[in-house]
């Protein structure tokens, strides 16, 4: 089986959307898209009890396919490598159930198994998410309240490079905050295999007292679909390196 | 990610549905990652380990595991696996579980509490003659930490194989205050070298039971809590080389801390003998101390049962 490539956008946010349109339908846009979106909730490490309008981060990953988590700052670094691993699973799985479903005929999925089959079958999931390509862009909230908690979020960014560049399959990264006043969604860190050297990232930024999810998440899509453009090129240059020796 | 805890109250009975062997609880022992572990009673009145969970996947990436180091043989790489079905409870939910060998034993700080420093050094070695033997077999335990370690009849014994990575993979499971990654001492890839490091965060948690965390400089901190820790000065010297990269496999720093431990343990020498100290020297004085252990050992049993 080769493995192929996924995509996700993986979401950091403090807080309500309050502006332009509704994150959940653009996730679900995205999903259609073969885009996983999973979205993390920061909280204060000192916050307690319930947290207000953090609801809207379950809705947005169920709609986007993905994986949705609320955490204090201080577990966000595992946080965000154990959210897009999960999401990396549970996409190939999916994938594993429609074969299953096209072989077998009926609804059958992994859980259904019995398991000695089972345990042949998830050792594949386990070795496509081993071997596959991933390409995630994360978008940050840095609207005012999330300020203070940018330094634990650019740690917990070099943290998921450090994981996932331990896997034999490629990767690709790329950052982008919201809001901005003009575009929307501004670039940080443009499609880069390891999100080592990010010093800077974050610091000259300027932000209103909205925060509009929705469109933030479309622009996010589109930087997505700018991106064939870039692979057709090395896709040119692939069959030289293959033949090279 | 839910992390969901079954409290089966002790009477109740788990049926498998594939092959309908049932097992009666006896009470909740522990709560791992990804599911709640049981003692349990089998239809035959054995006594074992039943792991409940909700994720079908990785418990049956646990299943494959525990299998795997079955086949082994001669060492024991882990329990012994058993049974692995699926549950139908009375709601008509399904829950995968599996059962395997139960471990009985002390949690290591229970098992440290009024003993010597001599002992941290003892359960390090133990458990580095473990590892030598799960890397020679092809793969790195991962998520190693005192909450995976038991003490079964003064041995260091691991209870929970989820984290097992075949060599050359990226390690999925960890504990940050174990993993090198999140001290910025090296990758997350499943490297023998990785599981050292790992040891050596469990000889730090005896010299600092409170544990701590990285700041802003995490190989200063480290390093600080390793000077500041007086059980842990024997030690320092091998925790250190392991650090730098110097020592690469598990029987090296095994030798390193057996050497730390026949040292200390040697009398105040002459000073003739300390003269012609080499290599030979040092191998002769293991082995008279093995055997003069061996010969107290095989006395205090004698001496025991008379």
């Amino acid at each position: 089986m080769k493995p192929g490539r996924l995509k996700q956008i993986l979401l950091l946010t403090d807080g309500c959307s309050n502006h332009g349109e509704d994150p959940v339908v653009v996730a679900a846009l995205a999903r259609n898209q073969g885009i996983t979106v999973n979205v993390i909730g920061v909280l204060d490490d000192r916050q307690s009890g319930k947290p207000q309008g953090l609801e809207e981060v379950e809705s947005i990953a169920e709609a986007g396919g993905g994986v949705s988590q609320i955490v204090y700052q201080k577990s966000l670094s595992q946080t965000v490598q154990m959210v897009t691993r999960q999401a990396m699973t549970q996409t190939i799985q999916g994938v594993v159930n429609k074969e299953l479903q096209e072989i077998l005929g009926k609804k059958q999925t992994i859980e259904e198994l019995p398991p000695e089959q089972r345990g042949e079958v998830v050792e594949v999931v386990d070795e496509l998410g081993e071997s596959c390509d991933l390409e995630v862009l994360v978008l940050v909230d840095t609207s005012a309240s999330m300020h203070h908690k940018l330094p634990t979020v650019k740690e917990a960014l070099f943290d998921l490079s450090l994981s996932l560049n331990a896997r034999s399959g490629s990767n690709q990264f790329s950052v982008y905050a919201f809001p901005d006043p003009k575009k929307t969604i501004t670039k940080m860190v443009g499609w880069t295999p390891e999100l080592g050297e990010i010093h800077g990232i974050f610091s000259k930024l300027n932000s209103g007292g909205y925060t509009p999810t929705g469109p933030a998440l479309k622009e996010a899509l589109y930087a997505f679909a700018g991106k064939p453009l870039d692979e057709r090129l090395r896709n040119e240059e692939d069959p030289y390196e293959e033949t090279g020796f | 990610m839910k992390k969901q805890v079954f409290d089966l109250s002790p009477g109740s009975r788990v049926t498998g549905k594939w092959s309908g062997c049932t097992y009666t609880i006896i009470k909740k022992v522990g709560a791992g990652a990804c599911g709640t572990v049981f003692l349990c009673r089998s239809h035959q009145g054995d006594t074992y380990a039943l792991k409940l969970g909700e994720d079908s996947s990785r418990m049956m990436l646990e299943v494959n595991m525990l299998k795997k180091f079955s086949k082994v043989q001669g060492v024991k790489l882990g329990p012994s696996f058993v049974d692995v079905d699926d549950w139908v409870d009375v709601s008509g939910r399904t829950h995968p579980f599996y059962v395997m060998e139960y471990v009985e034993g002390t949690p290591v700080t229970e098992f440290l509490k009024g003993k010597t420093k001599d002992w941290i050094g003892i359960l390090a070695i133990q458990l580095l003659a473990d590892l030598e033997n799960l890397h020679k077999a092809g793969f790195v335990f991962g998520d190693l930490k005192t909450d995976n370690l038991l003490v079964s009849g003064s041995k260091v014994r691991w209870i929970d194989v989820g984290g097992v990575t075949a060599i050359g993979r990226a390690i999925k499971e960890y504990t940050e205050f174990y993993d090198r990654g999140y001290w910025n001492m090296g990758s997350r890839k499943a490297e023998p070298t990785y599981d050292l490091f790992a040891v050596t965060m469990i000889m730090m948690e005896m010299g600092h039971p409170k544990r701590f965390e990285k700041g802003s400089h995490p190989q200063k901190a480290l390093e600080n809590k390793l000077a500041s820790s007086p059980i842990l000065k024997p030690y320092r010297r091998v925790i250190q080389q392991c650090w730098k990269g110097n020592i690469q496999n598990a029987t090296q720093m095994k030798d390193h801390l057996s050497g730390v431990l026949m040292k200390r343990k040697s009398p105040p020498a002459s000073s003739r003998q300390r003269r012609v100290h080499n290599k030979k020297s040092e191998n002769v004085e293991l082995a008279a101390l093995t055997v003069a252990s061996g010969v107290f050992f095989a006395v205090s049993i004698v001496s025991f049962f008379f």
